[in-house]
């Protein structure tokens, strides 16, 4: 009997294992991902490794925090783009519950505010799962590291989630600024204060 | 009229006076929700007492949260000595003329107080590490143990009576 008990003990913890949500720490290097632009052309991270890095974004159209950030994200993208370190925002929230949130209301809304760059929809929330993505707006900021992206910063945009003009630390422009200048990250963990994913149920 | 008459009458009309005032007050009176700092939510949080404290944070936005309001009215409504309840709402500050629009529309009798604390990273640990950031988020305190359950997601139905009985019985 013991012979066939421990084979399954090591079967039940294996499949325990692969059961297992694997977010993202700081650190970790990022599987890739492919994803429908609102313009309808695929978008994925490979796409970028020209790029010094990127500033990954889930972001919704509905959220008060993301409606607050969003030309804050906008403005980021304008910073830094050109340095090396563009915005790609992921919008994971299930449309079905959250209606604001449809690809079609995703067109328009990045029509409207003139984005230039992607908003792609995260339709089966596999994306925002493997990053361990919570709220919106939640960041992450990678940077390359030979073949791979890795995470080099996680959570809010700055500590003042109504008014940006005042806010007295600017979490993503002070990681970005420190991988540019080579230096290390003041601070590279924070909560990503916003709305919760509306998950699928 | 003899003096007896009178003082009927006078009686008579105290009453239907005082009648009059307390329908004016009730039929006009609306709580609005208090704007506070987090020094006022921590004292909160630590104070001492013989009741189970459950502080919902929520806000007018957010949909699950506004689903699960009446859960909380119930229980305040039912005057249980051993229950207290409070609600939190993250709503903005420049948003308070909303805030208190919705009680009022609502009818909302449990105290509302809006915390405003812009800059969420300062505080929210020492509410609750675990706590990612999004509501709602329903904190249950036995104010004499100091023992604590936090539920970042919407309740269900007879999950607070639960929640509550377990912490009232250890």
């Amino acid at each position: 009997m013991k012979t066939i008990k421990f084979p399954l003990v090591l079967m039940c913890v294996v499949a325990l294992l692969s059961f297992e949500n694997p977010s993202y720490e700081v650190g970790d290097s990022v599987t890739d991902f492919k994803l429908k632009n609102v313009d309808g052309k695929m978008v994925s991270l490979s796409d970028y490794s020209d790029k010094k890095g990127a500033i990954v974004i889930f972001d919704c159209n509905t959220c008060p925090y993301s409606k607050a950030y969003n030309d804050r994200i906008i403005g980021l993208n304008d910073k830094y783009a050109s340095k090396g370190y563009p915005v790609i925002t992921i919008n994971p929230n299930d449309p079905e519950i959250s209606p604001g949130d449809s690809f079609k209301e995703m067109a328009s809304q990045a029509k409207k505010k003139g984005y230039e760059f992607p908003y792609l929809q995260d339709e089966s929330q596999q994306v925002a799962r493997s990053f361990g993505a919570t709220n919106t707006p939640h960041v992450f900021v990678l940077k390359k590291d030979g073949p791979n992206f890795r995470v080099a910063y996680i959570g809010t945009i700055d500590n003042n989630s109504r008014d940006g003009s005042v806010a007295t630390k600017k979490y993503v422009e002070e990681a970005v600024d420190a991988l540019l200048g080579d230096k290390s990250i003041p601070t590279t963990r924070t909560k990503a204060i916003g709305c919760g994913i509306k998950w699928k149920d | 009229m003899n003096s007896r008459k009178f003082n009927a009458l006078i009686d008579f009309m105290s009453n239907v006076i005082v009648a009059f005032l307390l329908f004016v007050s009730l039929s006009t009176y609306a709580q609005q929700a208090e704007v506070i700092k987090f020094g006022k939510l921590h004292s909160l949080l630590e104070e001492k007492g013989e009741q189970v404290h459950i502080i919902n944070f929520w806000a007018t936005w957010c949909a699950p949260c506004v689903k699960e309001l009446p859960l909380f009215e119930a229980l305040y409504a039912k005057s249980d000595p051993r229950v207290r309840v409070t609600l939190i709402s993250l709503d903005f500050a420049d948003e308070l003329n909303k805030v208190n629009a919705f009680i009022n529309q609502r009818k909302i009798k449990s105290p509302v107080l809006l915390l405003d604390e812009i800059d969420y990273n300062s505080w929210i640990d020492r509410v609750e590490k675990s706590w990612g950031g999004a509501i709602p988020a329903t904190l249950f305190i036995n104010q004499q143990t100091g023992h604590r359950k936090f539920v970042d997601r919407e309740l269900k139905e007879g999950e607070l009576e639960k929640i509550i009985a377990s912490l009232l019985n250890e």
